[in-house]
């Protein structure tokens, strides 16, 4: 699909850059408007999330939405959903619009090293689990 | 953003799991956590166009990649996220967003092939990312010392070098042990006291 097709849609230009297959469910975007979701970034389904289930969303966020019960990390998310990060992280955004999720503050504020009572327990699990 | 519900998050710990390919990389992942496929797309660079015919093939400017992503449960508290790092150097792109917020890195090294890990080694130098090598044995005897290998890949003093076998998880848990004993002697200095149980 390219820009000087006759039948281009008008909002796929030059700027647009190419389009693929897997980027069709996210219209086309390649990267939500921020990168909100690092990989361990926890997001988890809203209330709101839940009822307006059979609104206007598509399968693949109703699939993310089913998976998102629990909080759930963005890279795991990804792995069980079957779909590849950068089309997660598009159609978070999107759910993340509806208020169909929030994102989780994480317990360790992003390039920060654990307590220290932390890694030793992580010692101690890996030692002994 | 924050929740209510926060309080339920656990401690998420990333670390990367690096190396040249056939390094064991996949094995390790799979042996001591529980292993699921992560596939990322990504426009190809002139990088790896020069890899992939694409001529005839205009639409497809993207290729998928498939990391090592697993996950292992320490209790309630925490939840230690290993990546493996794609093995392939035209994927270096992927490496910069994987090493945000990593604790630290293992690099895996086969001694008959120790240059291939030269790139995982200086990626991690040049971030400040604390690693351990880790000496892979998986295919038998290995014939060169913690020494020699120390010396062979110009590795400072202090990084730890360790003989292991992949196959093994116990052997592959205590690769992730050396690791985050290394990231706590580097954040409390090398006095602090290691942790009972060996």
């Amino acid at each position: 699909m390219r820009a000087d097709d006759d039948d281009a849609h008008e909002w796929l230009d030059a700027e647009a850059g190419p389009l693929v297959r897997s980027y069709a469910v996210t219209g086309g975007r390649a990267r939500p408007g921020a990168s909100t979701f690092d990989l361990l970034t926890y997001v988890v389904g809203t209330p709101a999330g839940q009822r307006r289930h059979a609104v206007h969303l598509q399968p693949e966020h109703r699939a993310l939405l089913a998976l998102a019960a629990e909080p759930i990390s963005v890279a795991e998310l990804s792995s069980r959903a079957g779909f590849a990060l950068g089309v997660v992280r598009v159609l978070l955004a999107d759910l993340l619009d509806e208020g169909a999720v929030t994102c989780l503050a994480p317990a360790v504020a992003p390039g920060h090293i654990p307590d220290d009572h932390i890694l030793q327990a992580v010692i101690l699990g890996l030692r002994h689990a | 953003m924050r929740d209510e519900r926060a309080r339920s998050v656990p401690t998420a710990i990333k670390i990367l799991v690096a190396g040249g390919f056939g390094a064991g990389k996949t094995t390790m992942v799979g042996n001591v956590s529980e292993i699921m496929p992560l596939h990322t797309e990504e426009v190809l660079t002139s990088a790896g166009t020069d890899a992939d015919d694409l001529s005839g093939v205009e639409a497809k400017r993207t290729t998928t990649v498939t990391m090592d992503f697993g996950r292992i449960t320490i209790g309630d508290s925490a939840v230690l996220y290993l990546f493996g790092t794609p093995g392939q150097d035209r994927f270096w792109f992927l490496w910069d967003e994987l090493a945000i917020g990593a604790l630290g890195a293992v690099v895996l090294a086969d001694t008959r092939r120790l240059a291939d890990s030269f790139p995982s080694i200086d990626y991690f130098e040049r971030r400040g990312i604390p690693f351990v090598v880790a000496v892979n044995c998986f295919h038998g005897h290995q014939p060169f010392e913690v020494d020699a290998v120390r010396g062979a890949l110009s590795l400072d003093p202090d990084v730890p070098v360790v003989m292991c076998d992949v196959r093994d998880r116990r052997s592959g848990r205590e690769v992730l042990v050396t690791l985050i004993e290394h990231v706590r002697s580097i954040t409390m200095g090398p006095a602090h006291s290691a942790v009972a149980g060996a």
